[in-house]
């Protein structure tokens, strides 16, 4: 069980009330004719799916209803920073 | 290679089975090899044991991080059926349910295969819908299956609820006769036995840690006890597919999660079927231990770590004890998560990549020990004869740029 700090209701709680919302700060494509089938099957499915230090969307659903980021280690799930969308992350890979 | 048999048994036990023939060799590895294998898990194994025995490719290493099986071979309920919506993966997936039928004697080991059949259950009109249309689906590409009311339901798992009383009744189900279950390990064992005695040689505790490349071409692989070549590699390392990948500098369109399982006290025999349910979500069959072993959902998030989040099998308990109320008083054992690379589509890539000597099979999800027989069968072909084999076509890594998905979500057990 994860404790989840939510940036926007400023405390700790339970994982039960947010949902996972996948890899953060994907931008869609302002363009989408203009890509190729690769570059648009990258935009749809292709993952970092990385082991160690994943930044990644949250959505607090049983809360205050509105989306951060976060990022976590995924081997050993400690959620090290979360922060708002559109601010970018703290901590990088690079620092772990 | 010695062959089990009634006779070996009583030989053996003159010496008070001291003298038992080693299950397969320990060897140090070669220089070079014709394929690599990275994975010795259930499928890799399989891979391992058609190419030497389909393909005559006996100059094969299995290399594995941990020892042979212990991933999510380990870890799964074991639950095999065909029952699949799409006609690819259904004719994949029942490739693989008839080799399961013959595979304790093509291995001469003990597989225990039990065909006990498997009940998929619908609980609102939709489900019965899917479940009707699924059902013909099979039916037409020759997989076994009917749609059966709850009261047939109750005559097959007689514990179970019926009652259009409970929250979440139970309207019909589609049943698999030729579903059923196998012992997990001895799966691994077995194909690591029979590809042993065919040459292949078993390279345990030993972690890949790069891909070697050359010109676009593979050339061999990196290892924790330094390099080994190879003109062919083939990947096939379930929830670390992704990182192996990122190796060879390829991405995945996979995402790695914990999925749980869990056992309770062993108990007398009461359940002599496998119980799935998509919407209470929850699956349930019983051990030859004894046990009964429940399967749980995934984790909402990415994660490499072995173990999942409590809810998710407090959730899988409650649906559990819904549909089998006299499980509530069951004591649980033990709990532990696999990492399931999961696909987009909820169905397996089994392809070749734009490195030329490298191979993929990955994605399997949620699903992946009902198919390993078939998985192997039609990947050693591929790596072999470096081309898709005809079953694996659909399956190919390009089938996300063209957006020729196939979406077992329906008919994949757990849903995510």
């Amino acid at each position: 069980m994860l404790l989840i700090y939510c940036p926007h209701c400023l405390e700790h709680r339970e994982e039960e009330e947010f949902s996972y919302g996948g890899e953060a700060h994907i931008a869609r494509p302002l363009n989408p004719e203009a890509l190729s089938d690769e570059q648009w099957a990258d935009y749809l499915f292709f993952r970092k799916n990385p082991r160690g230090i994943h930044h990644e969307m949250w959505y607090h659903a049983i809360g205050c209803r509105r989306y951060f980021n976060a990022t976590r280690n995924t081997v050993t799930y400690e959620i090290l920073e979360t922060y708002k969308v559109g601010t970018q992350p703290q901590i990088t890979g690079a620092d772990v | 290679m010695k062959r089990y048999s009634g006779f070996s048994l009583l030989k053996n036990a003159l010496s008070y089975h001291e003298n038992w023939q080693k299950v397969w060799r320990n060897p140090t590895p070669k220089k070079d090899y014709d394929v690599i294998i990275v994975g010795g898990g259930g499928h890799g194994l399989a891979t391992a044991y058609y190419l030497a025995k389909v393909h005559g490719i006996t100059n094969v290493a299995v290399v594995e991080k941990g020892y042979l099986g212990g991933g999510n071979t380990a870890r799964n309920t074991t639950i095999i059926r065909s029952n699949y919506l799409w006609d690819e993966a259904a004719q994949l997936y029942e490739l693989s349910l008839k080799l399961w039928e013959g595979l304790s004697q093509e291995l001469n080991y003990n597989v225990m295969f039990s065909q006990r059949g498997v009940l998929n259950l619908g609980h609102n009109l939709q489900d019965m819908r899917d479940i009707e249309r699924r059902v013909n689906a099979n039916r037409l590409n020759g997989i076994d299956g009917e749609v059966v009311t709850p009261q047939r339901i109750k005559e097959i798992a007689p514990l179970i609820n019926i009652s259009p009383d409970s929250r979440y009744p139970i309207l019909g189900a589609s049943w698999q006769p030729r579903g059923g279950t196998a012992r997990h390990d001895a799966v691994a064992w077995g194909y690591a036995r029979g590809a042993d005695a065919l040459g292949v040689d078993m390279i345990q505790q030993t972690e890949v840690i790069g891909i070697r490349r050359k010109g676009g071409a593979v050339v061999g692989v990196e290892t924790s006890n330094g390099f080994i070549g190879a003109r062919k590699v083939a990947c096939v390392a379930a929830g670390s597919s992704g990182v192996v990948a990122a190796m060879a500098g390829l991405r995945l369109p996979v995402e790695s999660r914990p999925l749980q399982a869990l056992v309770s006290e062993p108990i007398k025999p009461c359940l002599d079927t496998v119980v799935m349910s998509n919407a209470v979500h929850g699956y349930i069959s019983q051990s030859d231990k004894g046990d009964l072993v429940i399967g749980a959902g995934v984790d909402s998030y990415n994660g490499y770590g072995q173990r999942g989040s409590l809810h998710v099998i407090e959730h899988t308990v409650q649906a559990i004890c819904e549909l089998f109320p006299a499980f509530s008083r069951v004591r649980m054992n033990r709990q532990w998560g696999g990492i399931v690379d999961t696909c987009p589509d909820a169905c397996p890539i089994i392809s070749k990549t734009s490195v030329q000597g490298l191979y993929f099979n990955c994605g399997w999800g949620t699903g992946g020990f009902k198919a390993t027989p078939g998985s192997g069968y039609v990947f050693a072909d591929t790596v072999a004869n470096d081309r898709p084999h005809p079953l694996a076509k659909a399956f190919n890594l390009d089938r996300f740029n063209t957006g020729a998905l196939i979406d077992e979500h329906g008919a994949a057990g757990v849903a995510h």
